[in-house]
């Protein structure tokens, strides 16, 4: 069981939260040239690193706001949590 | 090589069995090979065996980090189906099952293939129409595919919930009567036992550390016991795919999650399919020793640590009640987890790359074992010809860029929602 720090309501289990998956994929800017290879990268290509992963989650039973994530995907420890408007 | 059978049992039994030959060597690598085919689980086995068996290409070394059948050939659930709607994934499953078929033979090694049947439960009337349009699609492409209605469901598993006020009644379901089950563990070593006597070096305990790349090209490998040349790389390392992307400045469309599987204790014979939940993701077969073994959804979030989480566990086999109530009864005697290549359209990548010698297999999600054959099959032919085979021409490396996506499940590019 993970027990996330949600940055809003604090220690909560995992079973309140929902993943929303790798928060470092930038969506190319709307109303600029892009090119079909931008949207490949933004829609499909995936890091998914062994170790430090920067990550989105919701606390959809709880206060429904999404948050970020760094964990380890091999230990599952985390190392901090951020509203999803802070940058890691 | 020694030939397994009847009358070399008997032959061993009056020496106490003392003097077997060795199933598979423990060579050391040389300093270069034709093909180097890196992972040996079933997948890279089959590949090396096919390469041999196929190309006659037999200066061939497999390198795993472990030991041969360690990973995901000796974690899953055995199950083996070609029940698929998409025409890319059916053909190449139903080749699957004509080696399938014949593997035992073929292998001289028993690997206990049951065609007992698939089952997949419908729960509405909307989930029977779905089907019914997978079976149509599955006979067109010459699998076989049975519609049932509830009581002919019943007449095959009585002991599921027909009960008439359960938040989802069986409504009937779709069969596929020649899937069924194998001995995941004696496919890794009736491969490689083969491969083995071909000429393939099995090389254990030896970590891929780095590339040799130059010009676009490869050149070789460096290992835990040192560099070894090649002309031709495959790799075959399903969960562990992307760790070695990074080595190669490629990023996939590869996502790696965990997946959960569980067995009972042993019970006398009850279930003669393998079944699924309709309204969710469980399924269940009954082993040999007569475990019931089952699995169900990923945990949910990128992970390699090859352990479960115990929240996924307790709502898998939540499913799993609501379908066999009698399941709640039984004690758990081992959960185990796996670490998935989730592709981002659900089908697996067989596939040369922008490397030249670099093949590249994998995106198997948590359907690679069944996949065994037709992807060693495919694969090697792939690495021979330095071509794709018609069978796996649909699982290309661009089919994401161009849009050619294979999304049997429909759920796009959450390859956690399952």
């Amino acid at each position: 069981m993970l027990h996330i720090k949600c940055p809003h309501c604090g220690l909560r289990s995992q079973n309140e939260f929902s993943y929303g998956g790798d928060a470092t994929v930038k969506r190319p800017e709307l109303n600029k040239d892009v090119s079909d290879k931008d949207w490949d990268n933004f829609v499909y290509l995936r890091k998914s690193p062994r170790g430090k992963h920067l990550e989105l989650w919701q606390h959809i039973s709880g206060c429904r706001q999404w948050i970020k994530v760094e964990r380890d995907t091999l230990t599952h420890e985390i190392f901090k949590t951020l509203k999803a408007s802070e940058e890691a | 090589m020694q030939k397994y059978s009847v009358f070399s049992l008997i032959k061993n039994a009056f020496k106490d069995h003392k003097d077997w030959e060795v199933a598979w060597k423990d060579p050391t690598p040389k300093t270069e090979y034709d093909v180097i085919i890196i992972g040996g689980g079933g997948h890279g086995l089959a590949t090396a065996y096919y390469l041999a068996k196929e190309h006659n290409i037999t200066k061939v070394a497999i390198i795993e980090k472990g030991w041969i059948g360690g990973g995901n050939v000796g974690r899953n659930t055995t199950i083996i189906r070609s029940n698929y709607m998409h025409d890319e994934n059916g053909l190449f499953s139903e080749f699957g099952m004509n080696l399938w078929r014949n593997m035992s033979q073929d292998l001289n090694f028993n690997v206990m293939f049951s065609p007992r049947g698939i089952i997949n439960l419908a729960h509405s009337d909307a989930q029977m129409n779905v089907y019914s349009r997978r079976g149509n699609s599955m006979r067109l492409n010459g699998i076989d595919a049975v519609l049932l209605n509830r009581d002919e469901v019943r007449e095959i598993i009585p002991m599921a919930d027909f009960s008439e006020n359960v938040r989802f009644p069986i409504f009937g379901g779709l069969m596929q009567p020649s899937a069924g089950t194998a001995r995941h563990d004696a496919v890794a070593w009736g491969y490689a036992r083969q491969a083995d006597s071909m000429g393939v070096d099995i090389i254990q305990n030896c970590e891929v550390t780095g590339f040799d790349v130059s010009n676009g090209k490869i050149l070789g490998i460096r290992t835990s016991k040192g560099e070894i040349k090649a002309k031709k790389i495959g790799l075959c390392v399903a969960g562990s795919t992307n760790i070695l992307a990074e080595k190669l400045n490629m990023t996939l469309p590869i996502e790696t999650h965990l997946l959960q599987a569980c067995v009972s204790e042993p019970i006398k014979p009850i279930l003669d399919n393998v079944v699924t939940f309709g309204a969710g993701h469980f399924y269940c077969s009954q082993s040999d020793k007569g475990e019931m073994v089952m699995g169900g959804d990923l945990d949910g979030y990128n992970s390699y640590a090859q352990r479960g989480n115990l929240p996924t566990l307790q709502h898998v086999l939540t499913e799993g009640i609501a379908m066999f109530p009698f399941l709640s009864k039984l004690k758990m005697l081992r959960t185990w987890g796996g670490i998935m290549d989730m592709s981002m359209d659900g089908s697996p990548i067989i596939d040369k790359t922008h490397i030249e010698g670099l093949y590249l297999n994998c995106g198997w999600c948590y359907g690679g074992f069944k996949a065994t054959p037709a992807s060693g099959w495919t694969f090697a032919h792939t690495i021979a010809q330095d071509r794709p085979h018609e069978l796996n021409a649909g699982y290309s490396l661009n089919r994401f860029n161009t849009g050619h996506l294979i999304d049997e499940k429909g759920l796009g590019t959450k390859t956690w929602i399952s």
